[in-house]
């Protein structure tokens, strides 16, 4: 009983962690059908951020506050993420919908670009260029809201918030470079995220602990994915983005502004990314290559689960983690010591992390032979396999 | 005469090296019904499709009430007050009945964020629809879904209904109410409908009549002065 339990902790704590990455991974593959290798650079930037944030939160100013900055931390890496996953698609991605391959190979080379940014670029410079982009980019919004549209010059207005951007990003930037030396110079190498006090530790249940740290994630996944389907099943851009990914040209012809919505889902998708780098943070050092990492799991979730179904993650991504657990730690040793000693052979081979990811690979391309659209295909009158 | 709603001139449109429409001219005054006739593949869909904006047209000009509609991606014309009911009828399938209805709201000025519930008048045309808002629209039969479209294209308060082909693959018996239906919408709303059919009862109960052949509008003329040889020329049955 204690070993059932126990299995399905560990395999729901691995498997929050691979929902919360694959989340919006569901979104924009999953909804938009757009296949975006960035998304594991996108998770990076989150945990970057997240590192960030952290080093604020150490000023003396702000010392006393330490423990509530992951809160910050992941609004700031929703922002961050998101921002640039909706730059990236007005820029590069909005121009090849409709072309798979091309998007792939686009995607990628933006996630290497993504990983040379963070390798060649201090952190301080970064952070003062995201501000600066943020403010040129609103800027003229907030002040149109504020003295109502139909500016004379509207160029003007668009160049004077560019500079007065760029000057609060400079400035910015040199005070982090003075103030937190850490960000200062470019670093290829890995950074580490200081987890504050309660979060350290683990929670001690009599027989076994539960890290806090895979507690909180499991959390933070369950508020996600609760958030994402609200959005998704009951808000009006919700209505609107299910609309579009259904039946584009015909939600077009009723109104709906399609640019919009495809920019407003790879945003939304690209800063769960960021919510997961978070996530990621807290479990191990934060590198340049950490995306790579989750991007293939990310997509065996998604694809696993049924492209374009929120629910068929979920438990795709518990399956995963369970069958992980059970694999990984050779937990069937434990069960049945008894086992033929071949069988108990295979099972000590397979039961290191790595060799566990092999094997639960390839089950799920055994189980996508069977059901090739996945564990929950779309059904009904009109639906496409 | 006063200024048409609908004018169309000189509407040129390729796919690819083949050119579907030539030089096309159309008007629809506000309140008439006016049909477009012809065999299958001579571009009748391909027109309405330019109108709404799904294809672009190599030359010529489209004014919805003297405004240019040319330069407008597809949701800014539906605002502008063009309600569609494409071919296939087009209803979002893992939607509900109410919010396919819903999302037809899009088209009014301020959109969702301002209408969020279907207009009631919908179910006084078809009470069908009333009875089955919460099942998904691709589960409906063909009829439902006709009906469905048309609901939803109303729900924009639209100027001008472009209905392409509204009885296709319909049982005999409901032809008539969707005839009727497309009668009362215009009797209650004063729409204007350009229409495209082939069931020649319906055809006779619009006001003006055009005939396409290979991309080109051929004759032209109130239906009333329909005879049988253009019908026997123009109408595949």
């Amino acid at each position: 009983m204690t070993l059932l339990l126990e299995s399905l902790f560990n395999g729901a704590a691995i498997g929050s962690v691979l929902l919360i990455a694959a989340l919006g991974l569901a979104i924009v593959f999953g909804l938009m059908g757009v296949i975006n290798l960035a998304h594991g650079e996108l998770m990076m930037l989150g945990a970057y951020t997240t590192y960030v944030v952290q080093s604020f939160f150490k000023l003396p100013l702000l010392e006393p506050l330490f423990g509530a900055y992951i809160f910050v931390a992941v609004v700031v890496a929703f922002l961050v993420s998101g921002l640039v996953g909706l730059l990236l698609e007005r820029t590069v991605i909005r121009r090849l919908y409709g072309r798979p391959l091309e998007t792939l190979l686009a995607t990628w080379g933006v996630s290497l670009i993504l990983q040379q940014f963070v390798r060649t670029v201090p952190l301080a410079w970064s952070t003062g260029l995201w501000l600066a982009a943020v403010l040129g980019l609103a800027g003229p919004l907030v002040v149109n809201r504020l003295r109502g549209p139909g500016q004379q010059r509207p160029w003007l207005l668009r160049l004077g918030s560019w500079v007065v951007a760029a000057g609060v990003g400079v400035t910015a930037a040199g005070w982090i470079r003075s103030a937190m030396p850490k960000l200062a110079r470019a670093s290829a190498r890995n950074v580490d995220v200081t987890a504050p006090r309660w979060l350290r530790g683990g929670l001690d249940l009599g027989d076994w602990t539960l890290p806090v740290p895979r507690l909180v994630i499991l959390a933070l996944t369950i508020l996600a994915v609760l958030a994402v389907y609200w959005f998704l099943n009951r808000s009006l851009w919700g209505l609107r983005i299910r609309a579009v990914t259904q039946n584009r040209a015909m939600s077009d012809c009723l109104g709906i502004p399609t640019q919009a919505v495809d920019a407003l889902t790879f945003g939304l998708g690209s800063g769960l990314a960021g919510v997961a780098g978070v996530a990621v943070s807290l479990l191990g050092s934060v590198g340049p290559n950490v995306g790579g990492d989750y991007i293939v799991g990310c997509f065996m979730v998604v694809v696993l689960g049924g492209v374009g179904n929120l629910w068929g993650a979920v438990v795709a991504s518990a399956g995963i983690g369970v069958l992980t657990d059970v694999i990984g730690a050779g937990r069937l040793l434990e069960v049945w010591p008894q086992m033929p000693a071949w069988l108990q052979q295979g099972v000590e081979f397979f039961a290191t992390t790595s060799m566990a990811r092999v094997l639960i690979f390839a089950l799920i391309v055994l189980a996508l032979q069977v059901r090739p659209a996945g564990l929950f295909p779309q059904r009904g009158r009109m639906a496409e396999v | 005469m006063t200024e048409p709603l609908l004018q169309i001139q000189g509407l040129t449109t390729c796919y690819g090296e083949s050119r579907i429409l030539r030089d096309v001219d159309l008007q629809v005054q506000g309140g008439q019904m006016v049909c477009l006739i012809g065999r299958n593949g001579v571009g009748k869909t391909t027109l309405l499709k330019t109108i709404m904006g799904l294809i672009r047209p190599q030359g010529g000009r489209i004014q919805l009430a003297g405004r240019d509609l040319l330069a407008l991606p597809p949701h800014r014309r539906a605002r502008a007050g063009i309600g569609y009911v494409p071919q296939g009828r087009e209803i979002i399938p893992r939607l509900t009945v109410r919010d396919n209805l819903r999302l037809g709201l899009e088209a009014r000025p301020g959109g969702l964020a301002r209408h969020d519930r279907p207009d009631p008048q919908v179910f006084d045309l078809f009470p069908a629809l009333a009875t089955m808002l919460e099942r998904r629209g691709g589960d409906l039969s063909g009829g439902q879904q006709q009906q469905l479209a048309m609901a939803r294209a109303l729900q924009g308060r639209p100027r001008l209904l472009l209905l392409d082909e509204p009885t296709e693959g319909i049982q005999p018996n409901v032809v008539a109410d969707i005839e009727k239906a497309v009668r009362r919408i215009m009797d209650h709303t004063g729409v204007s409908v350009l229409l495209v059919e082939q069931h020649l009862h319906f055809v006779r109960q619009a006001h003006t009549y055009y005939a396409m052949q290979k991309g080109g509008i051929v004759a032209s003329g109130p239906t009333a002065g329909l005879s049988q040889a253009v019908i026997s020329r123009f109408l595949s049955v």
